[in-house]
Parts: structure tokens; sequence; C-alpha cells
């Protein structure tokens, strides 16, 4: 750390090497963020037990600062999406996300929380968290191992390392606009979509959708 | 034991006359019964015949006969072999059947299932609502003519894929680029959700007193709560903090597995069985390969055999070994003794690596046998396992927890299911057993080579959470037991035989293998029609049904004991949900 933290390109004089510190604002902001991360304790499938695997002594995620899992969402800063997300399940997903404060991370874990998996087909399965909330980092696997996750998470470090206060959106004057809750219908409908439904399912059927429709 | 005389072939039609009718459609088995009829033959089976656990309740659709089947199987409490029995009923809207809540209250989740899932109406049933899917979902999605939004072919391998090989992605040829369908003339700002208030007006309410009136709050569990060993959620009732009322609330992770399995081929099911009960999923595959395997014919090698004896009682011992840490979580051990118990599965997980080439999915099991032969010094390591390591573990586990006051004063007493409710209810596995009915599927209805070892059922009879911990203690050491006679006895041998091909051939018929899994009776029913992909396929989950009885044993204890008893039946949401 103190190599990262101590170059910043001013000269500290070899009297107060070890004493004084120069760094930059955004380089000790990130470093205390990176180091203490909060997950939320959130497990949606077969990846949550990889999860707490990774949480337990053999791999122990305490190594990075971030075995502190909150089950509340307003206490935490990353949101590990681990297992497959069901169109039942999205609209809490969604709900707690809105309810993360900012900065708020989240990482896709595994096959199934990145774009669907071996379910990808069925008919109760979201292709991905994406589809409704931003992700920052996918971990692959299915499911991952817990080397996996934490290369994942130190992937996420690496981007916390590249922020910089004067351009992350969660310092702008207004709060960011929170992400529509999906509505359970006939199937689930994301509130952004509503006029594109209702371009397919009002207007009268053309030929070539009829044709679609019944190839 | 002998099947034929526990399973009363002849009896039924001279007990029934012309209501029952043998099924005779060849691979199957069983009865046909007339639907009228149904309630005062299941009752008259179930009293007169010992038939008082119903084991699996679930539908098929027969398209091309132009019919609906419910398929039921009971067994009787005290071991044999199951015995089925069917209603067939015309497949024209509204397909209704009656509902045999009344007879086995088991059968209420899995009649809920069908409605859902098949859109069979129970007649009867005192709570007909969807149970995975949501109130609203347009269609029921397990019928053959219903398609999901990426639907390709019926079948797999798709042609898309195979032989063509080129890949082309679904959903760039749908119109909103996603996995939704709408209907037409459908508009999406005029919808209300009636979800949750059908769920609200089925709890029971507060009665009213008149000298000391309470008010009636309504509590929510989940599906975000750390309680819920994943995405379950409770709906409660309160009068004060004792619980009224309560209705799980599921589906939060329903993926499909069986519409999956329908369009799967045979072989391409095993690696989406590891997916249910993601703990164990070497007793999964188990179970599927069972049922396939009956259905061909086929028997594994000895070696095999063995093998997954090993492995099976291997994943029961990690999955208990977590399920107790988890509960010690629950009652708010935080943590501490989830890291032990994590620690000691580790070391099993290492060897299901070094075996199977995975720490959790495994994969391992086919028809006839198992993928791979043990490697070199892997079997030393279970043996080491089994005679020091292992033994040794639940001897601290037992020092630290069992006569622990706080775990005593916490479980004992707390969420107590009768013998005659767990039966009634269709409980399988720990939670049975617990409540002092001593039935195990490997000593109930011997399968694979479970009759060849020395062990003792394991069983309590208080019937509350305490002893639920005390039967998963005792499954462990009785697993070890199994375990250490198993690595003496392995043969040397094929672990399969004949040349391993992606499609099997798969007689048409129906076929139901079980196994005792971790968390109880696991069963597939798997319906063939020649074709390379099963016609039905259905999975009978421990970690569902068991949870009928929720609400019996949460009713009249505080709402901070609804956690323990929870987390005491063990589920797993994967094969809750399905």
């Amino acid at each position: 750390m103190s190599e990262s933290l101590n170059s910043p390109g001013y000269e500290i004089p070899d009297e107060l090497q070890g004493t004084v510190a120069i760094t930059t604002l955004d380089r000790i902001y990130n470093w205390g963020r990176r180091n203490s991360i909060w997950p939320m304790m959130f497990g949606l499938a077969c990846c949550a037990i990889e999860m707490i695997c990774t949480a337990a002594s053999r791999y122990d995620l305490a190594r990075f600062g971030m075995e502190v899992m909150r089950p509340s969402p307003r206490q935490t800063d990353l949101m590990i999406v681990s297992g497959t997300v069901t169109k039942k399940m999205v609209p809490q997903i969604v709900r707690l996300y809105n309810q993360m404060a900012e900065p708020r991370y989240v990482l896709a874990m595994g096959a199934c929380a990145s774009g669907g998996g071996p379910f990808k087909e069925g008919y109760n399965v979201v292709s991905g968290i994406d589809k409704y909330i931003p992700v920052d980092v996918y971990v692959p696997g299915c499911p991952p191992t817990p080397q996996a996750l934490l290369h994942g998470l130190i992937k996420l470090q690496e981007k916390i390392d590249q922020q910089s206060l004067k351009e992350v959106p969660w310092y702008k004057k207004a709060p960011s606009e929170p992400i529509p809750v999906p509505v359970l219908g006939p199937d689930i409908m994301d509130p952004r979509d509503y006029e594109k439904i209702k371009q397919f399912t009002l207007q009268p059927v053309t030929p070539v959708q009829e044709e679609e429709l019944s190839a | 034991m002998t099947e034929q005389t526990l399973t009363p072939t002849l009896n039924l039609e001279e007990r029934f006359g012309d209501w029952v009718t043998p099924d005779t459609r060849k691979g199957y088995e069983g009865y046909l019964v007339a639907p009228e009829h149904l309630i005062d033959c299941a009752a008259a089976l179930r009293d007169e015949f010992g038939y008082d656990y119903l084991a699996s309740l679930t539908a098929v659709d027969y398209l091309p006969d132009g019919k609906m089947e419910v398929v039921y199987h009971v067994s009787q409490s005290t071991g044999g072999a199951p015995l089925v029995f069917k209603v067939q009923v015309p497949r024209e809207d509204p397909v209704t059947v009656p509902s045999l809540v009344s007879v086995y209250p088991g059968a209420e989740f899995q009649e809920r299932e069908a409605w859902d899932l098949m859109g069979i109406r129970f007649e009867g049933h005192p709570d007909l609502r969807r149970i995975l899917m949501w109130e609203g979902f347009e269609g029921h999605p397990l019928r053959k003519d219903w398609k999901e939004a990426y639907y390709e072919e019926d079948t797999k391998p798709f042609k898309s894929r195979w032989p063509a090989g080129q890949v082309h992605r679904v959903e760039d040829t749908l119109p909103f680029g996603k996995n939704v369908k709408y209907p037409q003339g459908f508009d999406p700002e005029k919808w209300t959700p009636v979800e949750e208030e059908a769920l609200y007006a089925s709890l029971k309410r507060v009665p009213a007193d008149e000298d000391l009136p309470t008010e009636q709050l309504i509590v929510n569990l989940g599906p975000q709560h750390p309680s819920t060993h994943g995405v379950f959620r409770m709906a409660v009732t309160l009068d004060g903090e004792t619980i009224v009322d309560l209705k799980p609330v599921m589906g939060y992770l329903h993926r499909n597995h069986e519409k999956i399995g329908e369009r799967n081929t045979y072989l391409m099911n095993i690696p989406f069985t590891d997916r249910l009960d993601y703990l164990s999923s070497l007793s999964n595959n188990f179970g599927y390969v069972l049922a396939v395997e009956k259905l061909m014919g086929i028997k594994p090698p000895e070696r095999a055999e063995y093998i997954r004896v090993i492995m099976a009682e291997l994943t029961r011992i990690q999955n208990h070994l977590f399920a107790i840490g988890m509960f010690l979580n629950d009652l708010g051990a935080f943590f501490t003794p989830s890291l032990y118990a994590i620690e000691e599965r580790e070391l099993i997980l290492d060897t299901f690596e070094a075996v199977t080439g995975s720490r959790m999915m495994c994969n391992y099991m086919r028809f006839g046998g198992v993928a791979r032969d043990f490697p070199p010094g892997q079997l030393e390591r279970v043996r080491d396992l089994a005679f020091n390591r292992l033994p040794a573990i639940v001897d601290e586990f037992d020092a630290y927890l069992t006569n622990n006051e706080i775990v005593r004063a916490r479980c004992e007493g707390v969420g107590v299911l009768t013998p005659e409710q767990a039966i009634a209810y269709s409980t399988c596995g720990p939670v049975l057993r617990a409540s002092g009915v001593p039935y195990d599927l490997r000593r109930a209805d011997p399968y694979s080579i479970y009759d060849r070892f020395d062990f003792d059922v394991a069983v309590r009879y208080h019937g509350d959470v305490y002893d639920r911990y005390l039967v998963r203690m005792d499954e462990i050491r009785q697993s070890i037991r199994i375990l250490q006679q198993a690595v003496e006895q392995i043969p040397e041998g094929p672990v399969i035989e004949g040349k391993q091909q992606y499609q099997v051939r798969v007689p048409a018929g129906e076929a139901y293998g079980r196994v005792e899994g971790p968390k109880g009776e696991l069963g597939f029913y798997v319906v063939s029609n020649g074709k390379p992909n099963p016609w039905r396929y259905h999975v009978r989950a421990p970690s569902f049904i068991n949870l009928t009885a929720l609400a019996e044993m949460c009713k009249g204890n505080k709402i901070a004991d609804a956690v323990i008893i929870l987390g005491s039946i063990d589920i797993v949401l994967g094969e809750t949900d399905r």
C-alpha cells in the first residue's frame, strides 16, 4: 500500500521519509473504500453456497476487508448477485439495489446472474441481471470457485482504484434516479418497456408479424 | 423383503370392483381410478391397506391422447415399494380432479403445484393458488402446448446448434430482446397485480377475544432475509408475538427444471439435477440415474455401486454438517459453529473435486455406472476421513453443541410435529424420523446395495427442533459406518460397462426412482415415449414437501422460533422451487 500511496509526484526529503506521506485525495479515498467493501448478505442459489465458503476460514474474505456481510441494503456497498435471477425475484432485487446507498457496486456471480446460464431458456428466468441493473464485474463459472470469486472481487478493487472524486456520479447535485421496479403481469414487465410492449400487443398484427408468429 | 407381499396387486380389484382398472399400457404399472371414486378409494387405501403416506403427486399431460393424468405414489410408512394409482380426465378446460387434501394433507402443496404448472383444478382444495409462479401469470407452463419465449423446438439438440453447428441467440429474434412474451391486446398500464391480496386473504385471522382485544399484525419474512436459507418468504399473522397462521411463499428460485428437463435428452439432465439440491448434488444424480436405469432395465457394475454409495454418504455427511452449522446461525451463534462445519465440508469437497472434477456440481453418475473411477490415492483419503477425521469431528460437535444449555433451551419442545401429523403431511427425511417414524428408504425400500450394509435408522421421538438436530448428528454417525464398510468391501472392476453414448435408448413406459437424500425422499418420476427425450420428468423434492408441515409446526410458537423451525427442516431453495 505504501508504495502506491506515497508516490504522488512530490519528493519527500530524506529526513522525513517514513514520517510524512504525501498522497492525493483520490488515492487515499479509494484506498479506504477498496479495503472495506461490505457485501450484502444476499444469496440467491447455488453460487451463494460458494460465496459462503469464500467468506469462511479457508478462503477468508476478511483478508480484503470484505467479511462484514450486512443483511440490510442500507449498510452495504456491494451486491453479489449469487445465483439464478428469476422473474419472480427481480422486483425485489431492483428494490434492494435502489435501497443501497451510493457508492454501490454489483457483481454478477456465475453464469446465471451474468446471462441466464444453463437455465436461460426457462420461462421464469431472467437472462442476466444486467437486463435490469448495471453490473460492475462479471464472474464466470457454474458456480465460480471461491478463487474465481476472489479474483472478481480483486477486479472490483482495481475498478475502484480507477475512480476519481471529480467524476463519480454519486457526488452530483441531485441523487441518482432509482431504477423502476419491474411489475409481475402476464409476464415480467419493465416499466421502461411499456411503450414497446404496447406497440407490440395493441397494434393490429401485420402480415409480417403473423408470419413470424406462425413460424 | 419381497415386493410382492407388500404390493397387493390382486386385492385392489377385489376390494374396489369397477372403481379401479389395472393400467395396461406397456411399461406402465398401477391402477387407473375413476375420478368420482378417487377420494373413497384413497381413503380405503389409507385405512384398510396401510398406504398412509403420500409419497408423490404429479400430473402428466398426454397431449396426443387428449388426456390429463394425475399420478399418485403412495407408500406404507412401515416400508415397502410404492403403489401407483392414476386418474385420467379429458384435456378440456376446466380440467378438474377431486382434491385429496382431506385424505392426505401432504397433497396440499403438490396439488397447488399441479394447478400452477399444469392447470388442473383440484375441487375441494382449501387454498388453490399458484405456488411457484405468481397469480396473474399467463398460462400453465408445463402443458405440452405451452411455449416459452425462448422456444426453439420441442426437443434438443436444437437444429440451430447441432449438427449445423452455428449458434444464434434466441433473444435476437424476439421483439423485446428479452425472455418475455405478452398476450395480444394486453395493456401494461391497465394491469393491477393480484398476487398479494390473494395471499393475505388466505391467512387466518386472529380470533376476536372480547376481554383482551389484540391487534392483528401481518409480518413478511423474506425473500431477502438472512434466516430464510435463500429466497424464501413466510407471511405470518401474529397475535402479539405468537404465530396464528403462516403461509410459505416460494417460487423465487423457480428455474423451470421440469420444463427444461422435458426438452433435454436423458443424459443432458444429469448436470441439471446437480443444481436441484445444490448442497448434495451426488444424491440427486443417484435418484435420477436410478429412475432411468429402471426404465432401461440395466444395472451398474459392482464397483460402481460401491462408488455411488460412498459418494452418496459423503454427500449426506457434508450436507448435514452444513445444515447443522447454518442451523446454529439461525439460533444466533452467528457463524462460529458454521465455520467449523464448513472446514470439514471442504475436506469432503476436495474429494469430490478430485474424483468428479467439481466441488459442488459433480455431474458424476451415468446410466449404468459412474463417469470415471477414483483417481489414485483418493480411496485412501476417503478411508482416512471415514476412520479418523470425521468420527473425531462429530464427537467435537457433540461435545460443544448437544448439551449446550442455550441450544437446549431454544430447541426443546419447539416446533413439535407428532408422528401422525408427520406422516399425514408427507414429511420425509430427518423431519419424519425426528417425529418417531423410523422410515428411511435405505431400509424401507432398499435400492442399490444398501441391503448389504450394517447400519441403524436414526430415529428420535419428541418431534421437536432439538430432535431434528439430534437425528442429523446420528445420521452422520451412521453414514460414517456405511462409509467404513464400503471402503473396506469395494471390489476392483469396471465402473461402467459398454461404450458411452450421448443418446441412450429408453423404452416407453414410466418409472419412479427414489433415494433417501440428505433432505428426505428424493423421487424422480420419468415418463418415456421411446424418444430421446423424456415426455414427463418430475422431481419429488423433499424440501418442498416438508414445507407443507411448516405452518403446523409454527402455529402457537413465537415469531423468533419460526426462524429455527425453518432452519431445522433444512430446506434448499434450488430443490424447493426447482
